[in-house]
């Protein structure tokens, strides 16, 4: 299958006054469609440059990214980013923040309203409709931001750490409902993330980095024998550990 | 669920004492607000009868009153409030509208936000009384030179405040912006001027009262009409009464300004 997303040889340095320091060097891997892929790292080895690179918010200095076989900037495969805050705007119903994206993009209908209004009772924010952000519990307000993301119907997703604002239940939680929503819905999806068993419990590949500058370690493919695949399920299965203890090494000889 | 029992069960004798503390002390500032107005007016008019201060010169609070009849009578009072209100409000609407612009202009270009920066902050400082004067031989003694000169006080310091809340805008928020493909237009449509609100609405507070100084600094050099006039008038005429009661009548007209901006600010809230 071709992929649909490839980075070939990306590179990329931070410049100030003080000098330069180099973020990224080399970087290579492809996304298949529906596949889940997260992206381990240290803190600050430019995981989340990256994604805005993938994501065409900044430009990669040397290196190709490819967008279903187009190159990023003449691509129109459809691109969903979620950071790492909800970013609800407290001005705004929830609602009209699920509508924010479709506004931009001038794709406000009769029939993409009626999408809004379908993925939040599906996923469960129906009677908060019309209440303001602040009224939602954290874990509420992150999924009423993926709300606002999937309406695009994006056909890769981009999370930016996006349970790490959390506290540890209510992220299992949330990372649990996040991971099995994607997963019924066939999204292919890149994670970011620090937090090693939340890669596990959600994706079919690990690429691990070096820290800074940072360059691919290893990437690590993840199966569980299991009947229901939810993250939570996979916190619990025995591979877990073993695949946790690859990474955690990986990370240290490396970092 | 939680809120609806607690309404529902009997208060508790700690909550009745506190609301009953909260309500004595909010009656123990209302009264002595209203005492501490009856007690100076009292003293002043008390002092003037007893010839203990000269009512020539501090007037009295009857004289004032009675001046304040008089010119009502005659209607020439509502001559020289319509000027000033007028003014000022023509120079507040004015200074809010133009620093909006220039704030967000500045805003979407930080080069040019750089390059005059030093130009905003040298005629922020300036005192802007000293450009009344060049105002009049530049636009001619009339209405248009106290706008000016409302302006001129209030427009600088606005545009500054106004940019640097811009600019404090949550950068993650403009990045959400952007990852939705949003372009700078969108970033200032639906981010950047609604989170501003309130700083718009507070800047507007501050620029009320601006405005009513420079206009009042442009009704003394330059009116024919207006509280400005009537206090320079009658300071040079010695009617103390005259400008006793255009500085009082000034206070009740920065009050209710003040109070209608409050206004709008408690609508805006209720609304976002």
């Amino acid at each position: 299958m071709e992929p649909i997303l490839e980075l070939k040889h990306i590179n990329y340095a931070y410049h100030s006054l003080e000098g330069e320091t180099k973020a990224l060097t080399d970087i290579s891997f492809s996304v298949s469609p529906g596949e889940f892929v997260a992206i381990v790292g240290p803190s600050g080895c430019g995981k989340s440059t990256l994604l805005s690179i993938i994501c065409g918010l900044i430009e990669a200095e040397d290196g190709q990214v490819k967008l279903n076989g187009d190159a990023l900037r003449k691509s129109s495969t459809n691109i969903g980013y979620m950071l790492q805050h909800d970013h609800l705007f407290e001005w705004r119903t929830v609602y009209h923040n699920v509508l924010l994206g479709l506004e931009i993009r001038h794709m406000l209908s009769a029939r993409s309203r009626e999408y809004a209004h379908e993925l939040l009772q599906l996923y469960g924010l129906k009677q908060f409709e019309n209440a303001k952000p602040s009224e939602l519990s954290g874990g509420m307000r992150q999924r009423a931001a993926l709300i606002r993301t999937l309406v695009l119907d994006p056909d890769i997703l981009l999370l930016d750490e996006p349970f790490s604002a959390l506290d540890y239940q209510t992220r299992l939680s949330v990372c649990d409902d996040i991971g099995q929503i994607l997963r019924n819905a066939h999204k292919t999806a890149v994670l970011v993330t620090h937090d090693l068993s939340e890669a596990v419990s959600l994706a079919d590949r690990v690429v691990v980095l070096t820290a800074r500058p940072a360059s691919i370690a290893k990437i690590i493919p993840i199966t569980f024998e299991l009947e229901t695949d939810t993250p939570m399920h996979r916190r619990n299965a025995p591979e877990f550990k073993h695949y946790f203890n690859i990474i955690w090494k990986e990370l240290n000889t490396n970092g | 669920m939680a809120d609806h029992s607690a309404v529902q069960c009997k208060t508790s004798a700690g909550q009745r004492n506190f609301l009953h503390g909260r309500k004595m002390h909010r009656r123990i500032v209302c009264v002595s607000r209203a005492a501490i107005l009856i007690c100076f007016l009292f003293l002043w008019e008390f002092t003037a009868r007893n010839g203990i201060i000269d009512s020539f010169i501090f007037s009295s609070p009857s004289q004032v009153a009675l001046c304040f009849w008089e010119m009502t009578k005659d209607k020439s009072i509502f001559l020289h409030l319509w000027s000033t209100l007028y003014e000022t409000i023509a120079s507040f609407l004015l200074t809010t509208l133009i620093s909006i612009l220039a704030a967000v202009l500045l805003w979407c270009s930080a080069k040019l936000s750089e390059i005059l920066d030093p130009y905003l902050v040298v005629l922020n400082s300036l005192p802007k009384s000293a450009l009344a004067p060049l105002l009049i031989v530049w636009l001619g003694a009339n209405q248009t030179t106290i706008i000016a000169a409302g302006m001129s006080v209030a427009i600088f310091g606005s545009i500054l405040n106004l940019y640097t809340s811009f600019a404090g805008v949550d950068q993650e928020k403009i990045k959400l912006i952007y990852t939705l493909r949003g372009t700078k237009r969108h970033a200032l449509a639906k981010v950047v001027l609604p989170s501003s609100i309130p700083a718009i609405i507070s800047n507007m507070k501050v620029n009320i009262g601006l405005c009513l100084v420079g206009v009042v600094i442009g009704e003394f050099l330059a009116a024919r009409s207006g509280l400005g006039y009537l206090i320079i008038y009658s300071s040079q005429v010695f009617k103390m009464d005259w400008l006793l009661m255009s500085i009082i009548l000034l206070c009740l007209m920065a009050m209710v300004l003040y109070s209608l901006i409050n206004l709008l600010e408690k609508w805006c809230r209720r609304r976002y």
